[in-house]
């Protein structure tokens, strides 16, 4: 027969009707978000790491002289050989390791086609290059270390890199400002919910209040109401952003792209993501506790 | 226990509605505040149910200066308050139970000595058969009932009713009156505002006289012949 209902009506009001549905707009897209944000975090991690360290040293036939082929190849051959020996004798470097003929013309394949052409064609000599992030050769000791030897240029990828992990970057930092920009969109949603459920109910919290209810008393009736519209909301766009990630993961593994990694999502991302719900709840139930205490503050 | 010394009150930038109100209330006792329609009887309730602040003088309420309260002691003198609004104020979606049951609620109470202190308050006020109707189902005078039991469940100190038996005939201001008094023998202090003065009459209890915006105290109307 006792039952314990809420003091204030707050689900039948129109304006808290709909705040499930804005917050599971809005979870959506800060999920969608925050997962860009995480994914290209990842991907820009994993330029860094795969690329940091490595430099090409390449040995430039001199095609400038009238030289036979064979005299050419040569001396090619001597300036590749002077600079690994030059450069496993340098500190610091872990490996380097000439690519051979064959591998470099696999390398124009697919540019130039199989055939006599790329038989024909000098080719530069090719050294892969590691060396310790930390304690290995820049690139400016490389070129000192190699000065002597002819025909050498020496690339550590650093210039196209940079710019790509910049770009990667300025992404993910544009993604978590959308976040936030979301989260301070859907703080004003429960204010404006909030006021408007106060204004609603304006007589029945003047009667709580002169019966001597403490503000948090009336507080907690509109966090509680809230927390759960957070939670319903927070599920429903974790769910419509979970699909979305999974059919964009599937249509995305299917482009074979070796430079752009696929936009996966670690188990820790995932739990990341799954955590929004919880947090959305959070933010408008603490939005309304203190949305209502501060308006309670202004009564008598 | 209730003391006003030169109290005024206007609101907003308009005239006094109440204008040098001096008075004390000892505890326990019964006191009627008359006057006519107009005369300010509603403010003045809301001057010691602390819905409102006077513009000058002082409000003492349980020898505290009501000037200088903090926020929640505020709300723990307003639990020693048991008020009947005129219009009863009840809230709508909730049973008469639930209704009745909100002071104790507020106070933290458990949910099983609520139930128990509520329903047999009800039943004492006749309406044991209308423990789950909204207060729009009930007719107006067991809405009063409704609103006269939330008034006295947290057994108050002090209890305010505002024109209880505006709405009924003289047989139930009577019993009203009555069960006021009841509630007064108990050791609550009651202070019953209204405008029937025949009613005043029939009673002999001291009376607080408004009349535009001024108080004078009359021990007895029958008595003193007022």
């Amino acid at each position: 027969m006792f039952r314990r209902p809420l003091d204030l009506p707050l689900d039948q009001d129109g304006s808290s009707k709909f705040l499930p549905w804005i917050i599971a707009m809005m979870v959506y897209l800060a999920a969608l978000s925050l997962a860009v944000a995480m994914a290209i975090g990842a991907v820009a991690g994993r330029w860094d790491q795969g690329l940091s360290g490595t430099m090409t040293v390449q040995i430039v036939p001199d095609i400038s002289t009238n030289e036979p082929d064979q005299k050419r190849q040569a001396k090619t051959t001597r300036a590749l050989e002077r600079a690994l020996t030059l450069l496993r004798d340098t500190p610091g470097v872990i490996s380097a390791e000439p690519l051979s003929v064959e591998d470099t013309h696999a390398l124009l394949v697919p540019w130039l086609g199989e055939g006599s052409l790329v038989d024909d064609l000098d080719i530069p000599r090719l050294i892969d290059l590691r060396v310790d992030p930390e304690t290995g050769p820049g690139l400016d000791t490389v070129k000192r270390r190699l000065k002597g030897v002819s025909g050498v240029l020496v690339d550590d990828h650093g210039l196209w890199l940079e710019r790509l992990v910049k770009l990667a970057h300025s992404v993910e930092v544009i993604a978590l400002a959308i976040v936030l920009c979301i989260a301070v969109a859907a703080v004003a949603t429960v204010v404006f919910t909030t006021r408007s459920g106060m204004a609603v109910h304006h007589g029945t919290i003047e009667v709580l209040h002169l019966i001597g209810a403490q503000d948090v008393y009336i507080a907690r009736q509109f966090q509680f109401h809230a927390m759960v519209r957070g939670l319903h909301g927070g599920l429903a766009g974790l769910g419509l952003a979970a699909l979305t990630l999974v059919v964009l993961g599937t249509l995305a593994g299917g482009i074979d792209l070796p430079l752009f990694p696929a936009l996966a999502l670690t188990p820790w991302q995932w739990g990341g993501l799954a955590a929004m719900p919880v947090v959305s709840s959070a933010i408008t139930m603490m939005t309304a506790r203190i949305t209502v205490l501060r308006s309670l503050a202004k009564m008598l | 226990m209730v003391r006003f010394e030169n109290v005024g009150l206007r609101y907003g930038m308009g005239p006094e509605v109440l204008r040098d109100i001096s008075f004390g209330l000892a505890p326990g006792s019964f006191h009627f505040l008359t006057g006519p329609s107009g005369a300010g009887k509603s403010s003045l309730l809301r001057l010691i149910y602390l819905a409102l602040r006077p513009s000058r003088g002082l409000i003492n309420m349980f020898d505290r200066d009501v000037a200088t309260l903090p926020r929640a002691d505020t709300q723990d003198l307003r639990r020693r308050i048991g008020v009947v609004f005129q219009d009863f104020r009840l809230i709508e979606h909730l049973s008469a139970l639930d209704n009745v049951a909100l002071p104790l609620r507020v106070a933290g109470m458990s949910p099983s000595r609520i139930k128990s202190n509520v329903s047999e308050l009800l039943s004492w006020v006749g309406l044991t058969d209308h423990l789950d109707s909204r207060p729009a189902t009930l007719s107006g005078g067991q809405q009063q009932r409704v609103a006269i039991a939330r008034a006295v469940i947290s057994r108050p100190q002090l209890l305010l009713a505002d024109e209880p038996t505006g709405n009924v005939d003289n047989e139930i201001a009577m019993r009203l009156i009555y069960l006021f008094g009841e509630l007064n023998k108990m050791g609550t202090t009651v202070i019953i505002a209204t405008h029937n003065e025949e009613l005043v009459s029939r009673f002999n209890h001291p009376v607080i006289h408004l009349e535009d915006g001024e108080a004078s105290m009359v021990r007895s109307p029958e008595k003193e012949g007022v």
